[in-house]
């Protein structure tokens, strides 16, 4: 036997140091600022990168291994469903409009995660989070692709998911959530972590991702289910990585602490006025509802995000202030929102409808403080026109918040009876907001905001039709301009879903394969 | 005899997504690679102009001064989406798996020539270090880069490179242990031998241009490296010497530079087959940083070359002239 000294065995942490930060060097021929120049600007203090705790420890042959895998049994369930006609399984054809709002507002947005985590994986010093980083950014350009290829499937047969990419590009609510990542990736690299990696992913994931693929299990949509399942063992990698970039930044320097909570305050609300988007869908647009949205703010952020801030408060943060505001529009927020798209019926790549009386007993039950009295009255109404003939559209366009882009339609906190506005003057022009902390965040960084996009004012500044058109001539109907400039198809694509195309063709198809005709 | 399963047919409304129908002329069924590449990425009407470089849209054409009418004209030959790229390179894992098992359960690394056992440990070990490098300029390229078709690759290229840096650490492990990392790392920042090359991966490290970057890093720096290191001085010289099983380690770099190898040429000659402009600079770009990058060479491969190293970082260097002509790029 060979008399060779005993080679020293790692342990698994420090086989993954050796594996990762090892690699790493200090460079002399190149200034450390000239090769990571975003990293000082925002004003966080980091001394010690070696302080960094590797959130998992993943080597590459391992990550290949265990993903393939998830690939491999994901796709041949996808295979299994469309062979299948798998999309005539869910409960009913409403349940589609939530396809459409996913696939044009959410998946989009994790492809902006995937360059914005390769663009963070880049710039830290630390090798410790940009290895992490760059897992992350590989893990979401495998959720963008795998929620297009599933959903795939319906857009062969439904409208509306058509062409999702230039409607994102473009719709009026959909800057929405465009705005909400535009803001994330332009932020600097530290910004840009604590709003993804932790506030999105960490604090909100529960409430955006989760109700998605909860109600797609609960609406026998088996192909949006599976993509959310396999991607859920990638989803807490993120989420481990979110809380110990927090952790770090905090422990850092005590400099930092202030930075951090103007951030974690920030993107709280911007991403709560997101999550109107899924508010409204968890209440109305799913057919089997999982929980309501107040249910789901109380679990997953009272109770659990509560529990997060206690846990941080040793380190000097606070939970959000706009927490006590949010608290008082959760018996609101999901009523507001679909009575606006309800008015907006004819802007939209989905269609929208009246709840059933059944629902209207579900929303009774859930909102005992506020449907009966603010909002079933005035469905009522709407009911009754529509059935008259008078299915209500609002034509004229709403004005807009300068921050999230939502339309000015949120009540006052603790007023529902009236809608709150707010407003600035920034050098020369006037800016107008939904809300304190909107107004809070435009007012802390005024060049960005006043860069923003918003759809109506493009609209009457006469860049959103298409190229060639003149608004001038006599009969110029300008909704059906701005359709056409973002692909939408009058009539297919929008309005109620009653009488709706997808309607008609689930009946129909649905008959087909469960009659003899 | 054919048996005939039946499903329920229901005639679809539209068979891809319309950009996608856009782009191949024609509503027909498109691939997954096609559905999760083409203008994944957003194209129009950005928010707010980046503060950390706010002369650029978050995703501008004019980082690089290479210009293309669309983007999307480069196609990656492996047609890799996520999926795609996770399965090919779990099927490579386990072939390099079967291998170091293979080497370590029959001591054949105890048992290398000395010579050989020493020239893996001085060459192959720093160059962990090079992959890293790459590992950081790719996801660079990804971040920077204009459209998915272009960027999507570099994101796959960057998580390889580190990869790469792993088997080569697990080779310094087997073969030595933590100190020949030590050593190898010393040897990297200090040894005359490694400068020109650390020097290389330093400068490329501060280009802002990123199709530069991936000329400099994934066509040039890896075009020389790869034949040099993998095929010449491993799978030739050291084989002769009876390190046979070294080439059993490296078998995945091996593999993976012949496969990726393809998808830089086709990007190159896309590029290079755009405009006589373009052409002009990437034969400008490939000249200067592979005289650069050949000079840097040297030395390293001296290690193992000794005196053949001219003749034979010559003959590499004209395999890669006749490369780059063959992708439109004449030296």
């Amino acid at each position: 036997m060979d008399m060779q000294v005993a080679k020293k065995k790692l342990g698994l942490k420090e086989r993954y140091a050796v594996m990762t930060r090892g690699l790493d060097w200090k460079p002399s021929y190149q200034k450390m600022e000239d090769i990571y120049p975003y990293i000082a600007y925002e004003g966080i203090k980091i001394h010690d990168w070696d302080k960094w705790e590797d959130p998992f420890r993943l080597t590459m042959d391992a990550y290949w291994k265990y993903q393939s895998e998830k690939e491999r049994k994901l796709y041949s369930v996808l295979d299994a469903y469309v062979q299948s006609n798998g999309h005539l399984n869910v409960t009913d054809a409403r349940y589609l409009n939530t396809v459409k709002l996913f696939i044009s507002g959410i998946s989009p947005l994790e492809y902006v995660a995937h360059r914005g985590f390769a663009h963070a994986g880049r710039q830290f010093p630390g090798p410790g989070p940009r290895v992490a980083c760059l897992m992350q950014s590989l893990d979401e350009i495998r959720h963008a692709q795998t929620q297009v290829h599933a959903v795939s499937n319906y857009n062969k047969y439904y409208n509306g998911m058509h062409d999702f990419h230039h409607a994102h590009d473009r719709v009026w609510f959909l800057s929405v959530p465009k705005s909400f990542f535009d803001d994330a990736i332009t932020a600097g690299p530290f910004e840009f972590m604590v709003s993804i990696g932790f506030s999105f992913e960490y604090v909100l994931t529960n409430l955006l991702f989760v109700p998605f693929v909860s109600g797609a299990a609960y609406n026998g949509d088996m192909g949006t289910m599976t993509f959310g399942f396999s991607a859920q063992s990638d989803e807490a990698r993120h989420m481990t990585l979110g809380l110990e970039v927090i952790k770090f930044i905090l422990q850092q320097d005590p400099a930092n602490v202030p930075i951090v909570q103007r951030w974690i305050d920030k993107w709280t609300w911007r991403g709560y006025r997101v999550l109107t988007l899924v508010a409204m869908m968890m209440d109305y647009m799913l057919p089997k509802r999982t929980m309501s949205w107040k249910e789901a703010w109380e679990v997953y952020f009272e109770q659990n995000g509560g529990a997060l801030f206690k846990d941080l408060a040793r380190y000097g943060i606070k939970m959000p202030d706009c927490a006590a505001q949010i608290a008082l529009e959760k018996d609101h927020l999901s009523h507001q929102a679909w009575s606006t798209f309800y008015n907006y019926g004819a802007a939209t790549n989905f269609h929208s409808w009246m709840p059933d009386e059944d629902e209207m007993a579900w929303l009774s039950a859930k909102y005992p403080n506020s449907f009966d009295k603010h909002y079933r009255p005035r469905y009522e109404f709407w009911r009754e026109q529509a059935a008259k003939g008078n299915r209500f559209y609002n034509k004229t366009l709403p004005m807009l918040c300068q921050t999230c882009q939502i339309p000015l339609v949120f009540t006052e906190p603790g007023d529902p009876t009236k809608i709150c506005y707010r407003e600035v003057d920034y050098k020369e022009d006037k800016y107008h907001f939904c809300s304190d902390h909107c107004k809070k965040i435009f007012e802390d960084e005024p060049e960005k905001y006043v860069q923003a996009w918003l759809p109506v004012h493009q609209i009457y500044q006469g860049n959103c039709f298409p190229e060639g058109t003149d608004p001038t001539v006599e009969g110029f109907d300008p909704l059906a301009a701005v359709l056409k400039y973002y692909h939408l198809e009058h009539g297919r694509d929008n309005l109620d879903f009653e009488g709706s195309e997808d309607q008609k063709n689930f009946e129909a198809w649905h008959g087909q394969a469960t009659k003899n005709i | 005899m054919q048996i005939d399963l039946q499903t329920i047919a229901i005639k679809p409304l539209r068979h891809t997504f319309d950009n996608i129908a856009r782009r191949i002329g024609a509503d027909k069924p498109a691939t997954r690679y096609q559905e999760g590449t083409l203008d994944m990425q957003q194209e129009a009407n950005y928010h707010y102009r980046p503060t950390w470089d706010p002369d650029h849209l978050i995703y501008d054409r004019a980082r690089t001064v290479i210009k293309m009418a669309d983007w999307y004209s480069f196609k990656d030959p492996r047609q890799f989406y996520y999926g795609a790229y996770t399965m090919a390179r779990a099927k490579q894992q386990d072939t390099a798996e079967a291998n170091f098992d293979f080497v370590e359960s029959r001591g054949l690394a105890a048992n290398l020539p000395e010579e050989v056992r020493d020239t893996v440990l001085k060459l192959l070990v720093p160059l962990r270090h090079v992959a890293w490098g790459s590992n950081m300029n790719n996801a660079a390229v990804c971040a920077y880069g204009y459209g998915t078709g272009f960027s999507q690759p570099h994101i796959y290229h960057s998580m390889d490179q580190l990869g790469i840096a792993q088997y080569l650490t697990r080779v310094g492990l087997l073969l030595g242990g933590v100190d020949v990392l030590d050593e190898a790392k010393t040897a990297w920042m200090e040894d005359d031998t490694w400068q020109g090359l650390r020097r290389f991966v330093e400068d490329s490290m501060v280009l802002k241009d990123p199709f530069e970057l991936f000329v400099v890093q994934n066509v040039v720096l890896d075009g020389l490296l790869y034949p040099l290191v993998y095929e010449t001085i491993i799978d030739d010289v050291l084989s002769a010497k009876g390190g046979t099983s070294v080439a059993m380690l490296t078998q995945f770099m091996t593999d993976w530079f012949a496969e990726t190898k393809k998808w830089a040429d086709a990007t190159v000659k896309t590029a290079a087959a755009e405009s006589d402009e373009n052409k002009a600079i990437l034969t400008k770009w490939i000249t200067e940083w592979r005289d650069r990058a050949a000079a840097a060479l040297v030395p390293v491969a001296r290690i193992a070359l000794g005196d053949r190293t001219d003749e034979l970082v010559g003959e590499v260097v004209q395999q890669f002239n006749a490369r780059m002509a063959k992708a439109g790029v004449a030296l």
